[in-house]
């Protein structure tokens, strides 16, 4: 009996030990596998660059870029603000508007019948070309690229508030009324709550949205227009060949992206953490 | 509210007490056609442990609906006695807790509602957490606890506002027997403590004689009661009782009437599984 559970142990032992190396391992590879595919990448572009002799007007080197970023930091960092502001009251006029006539559709089935297929047209009519209309029928430029920025980003929030809005557990909205809760209270302390993963779900999609949004809105209205954000850069840069200024300008849209998107993914942990599934950690 | 209860709980059966709750001919049916419910009258009376037997279908969860108030009958009517509706604490099949929220906002919820302030409901939801054996846990969130604790805290939640009327919908049907012991323990002490009455679903026998002193079994399509059973055996019962011959007795009359029950339709022509 004992040699058995003695020899059984031993057999355990080897794979219990691979798997633990394995996690530990992988634990590591998460963060350094990227970082160094990504230091390759940008070492083979160089190399790229360098070997084939391309002049830095058709594709910049690494450096380059980089000392460009710095060079024009004022410029460029300027214009990144322009843009950073569009896109983050793009996205904050988006919540408000998303969550609103959320709020509003679960008032009312009426309500939201009639009105969704007005969101599902807004949604589905590519920005770049309603933009003309947006160009004459609104003048002050700011007002434009918000509207725009506003029209990509609120759709995901909506539809994702509206499902999570009526997604309340049925047992959980006769213990609400059984206890004669007001509607305000039904709104408040329970729809609200149980949506919340799905309204920060329709966040973290609208963030990266509203960046498009506002970017595409000013490149098609720096064609016609006098903005400062770094789309009409790109465009000037493109015009002057200025290739270097051109890939900084995309590395800051790129990274600005990537910052919105970490940030709305650390605010929906942080609301999260505590109660659903998503946000609990993973046992092995 | 004030209310004395003079004769101690300990000796004997409790005295049945004064009508709390007549249902008169109440039926359901539902908009697709089904007839949950069929002219069911029933006698509900203060300090009650009832329960409610019968397979799938026999209408004991609409039964338990209508009298809460979460659904309208289709024929019959409600007759509350005393003091007219009371506050009634509803325990669901599962726990139904708010996931977002910990265990001692998840109590105070029904306070919360009425407009009681958290100070002012603290000391009765952190009394109530000790008897349902759950002190120290207020911080915790419900998807730290295990299934038997959350159902603990269901039970809480549903005595928070002092109901004279405490309905339970098949609340331990999900959990494991030794769990399912414990609690069934639990809820007795509790109610005889607290005093109030219950109305218990469920689809065991084993249970229902346990835990009432009136057994309802009920007959399915359409749902209907079939036969009332009284269950003599004294309170407090414990761990003696549910291994004792009387207890035994007691099951082996229930689970005839209620195969009675389930057979009814099976010569109609209707299949019973």
């Amino acid at each position: 009996m004992t040699a058995t559970d003695v020899a059984h142990s031993v057999a355990l032992d080897p794979e219990e030990a691979r798997r633990a190396r394995l996690a530990r391992l992988e634990r590591v590879g998460r963060w350094v596998l990227p970082v160094v595919i990504m230091l390759v990448a940008i070492w083979v572009w160089d190399r790229i660059c360098v070997w084939n002799e391309i002049p830095h007007y058709i594709l910049p080197r690494p450096g380059l870029v980089l000392q460009t970023l710095y060079n024009d930091a004022g410029l460029l960092f300027s214009s990144l603000l322009v843009t950073l502001r569009i896109t983050l009251l793009g996205l904050l006029c988006a919540v408000v508007g998303g969550v609103g006539l959320a709020i509003l559709f679960t008032q009312s089935r009426w309500m939201e019948m009639s009105l969704f297929p007005f969101a599902i047209v807004l949604q589905v009519t590519p920005i770049v070309a309603i933009f003309p209309l947006i160009n004459i029928y609104v003048d002050n430029q700011t007002a434009k690229l918000l509207l725009c920025a506003w029209i990509v980003a609120f759709f995901p929030i909506l539809s994702n508030t509206t499902l999570g809005l009526n997604s309340v557990d049925r047992n959980l909205i006769d213990l609400f009324r059984l206890n004669g809760a007001s509607r305000w209270q039904q709104l408040w302390l329970l729809k609200l709550p149980a949506a919340m993963p799905y309204f920060l779900g329709g966040l973290k999609i609208a963030g990266g949205l509203a960046l498009i949004g506002a970017v595409v809105a000013e490149f098609v209205a720096g064609s016609s227009g006098q903005s400062s954000g770094l789309a009409s850069r790109i465009i000037e840069a493109g015009y002057r060949l200025n290739a270097p200024r051109l890939f900084a300008a995309l590395i800051l849209i790129s990274l600005t992206g990537i910052v919105i998107f970490l940030a709305t993914s650390l605010i929906s942990h942080l609301i999260l953490r505590r109660w659903h599934e998503s946000a609990l950690a993973r046992e092995g | 509210m004030t209310m004395v209860a003079s004769a101690p709980a300990m000796a004997g059966a409790r005295p049945h007490g004064a009508p709390l709750l007549y249902l008169r001919g109440i039926g359901k049916t539902f908009s697709n056609g089904v007839t949950a419910l069929r002219d069911t009258d029933l006698a509900i009376r203060e300090g009650d442990f009832l329960s409610l037997l019968g397979p799938s279908g026999c209408g004991k969860s609409t039964a338990l609906r209508i009298i809460a108030g979460l659904s309208m009958p289709t024929s019959g009517l409600l007759d509350w006695r005393g003091k007219g509706q009371t506050d009634i604490g509803f325990v669901f099949q599962e726990p139904t807790l708010m996931p977002w929220a910990n265990v001692f906002d998840n109590v105070w919820l029904p306070l919360r509602l009425r407009g009681v302030s958290r100070a002012e409901a603290e000391p009765t939801v952190r009394s109530l957490l000790e008897r349902v054996r759950l002190s120290g846990f207020e911080k915790a969130m419900p998807r730290e606890l295990s299934g038997g604790m959350k159902m603990r805290v269901s039970i809480a939640r549903g005595l928070v506002t002092k109901p004279r009327l405490l309905l339970m919908d098949e609340p331990f049907a999900a959990l494991d027997e030794i769990t399912r012991f414990r609690l069934n323990n639990d809820l007795l002490d509790l109610w005889q403590q607290e005093r109030f009455t219950a109305i218990f679903v469920t689809h065991s026998v084993f249970e229902s004689v346990f835990l009432s002193n009136r057994i309802v079994v009920m007959a399915a399509r359409p749902g209907r009661v079939y036969r009332e059973i009284d269950v003599d055996a004294p309170y407090p019962r414990d761990e003696a009782f549910r291994t004792s011959a009387e207890y035994a007795a007691l099951c082996r009359e229930a689970s005839g009437v209620l195969a009675e029950a389930i057979h009814l339709n099976a010569g109609g022509g209707h299949d019973g599984h």
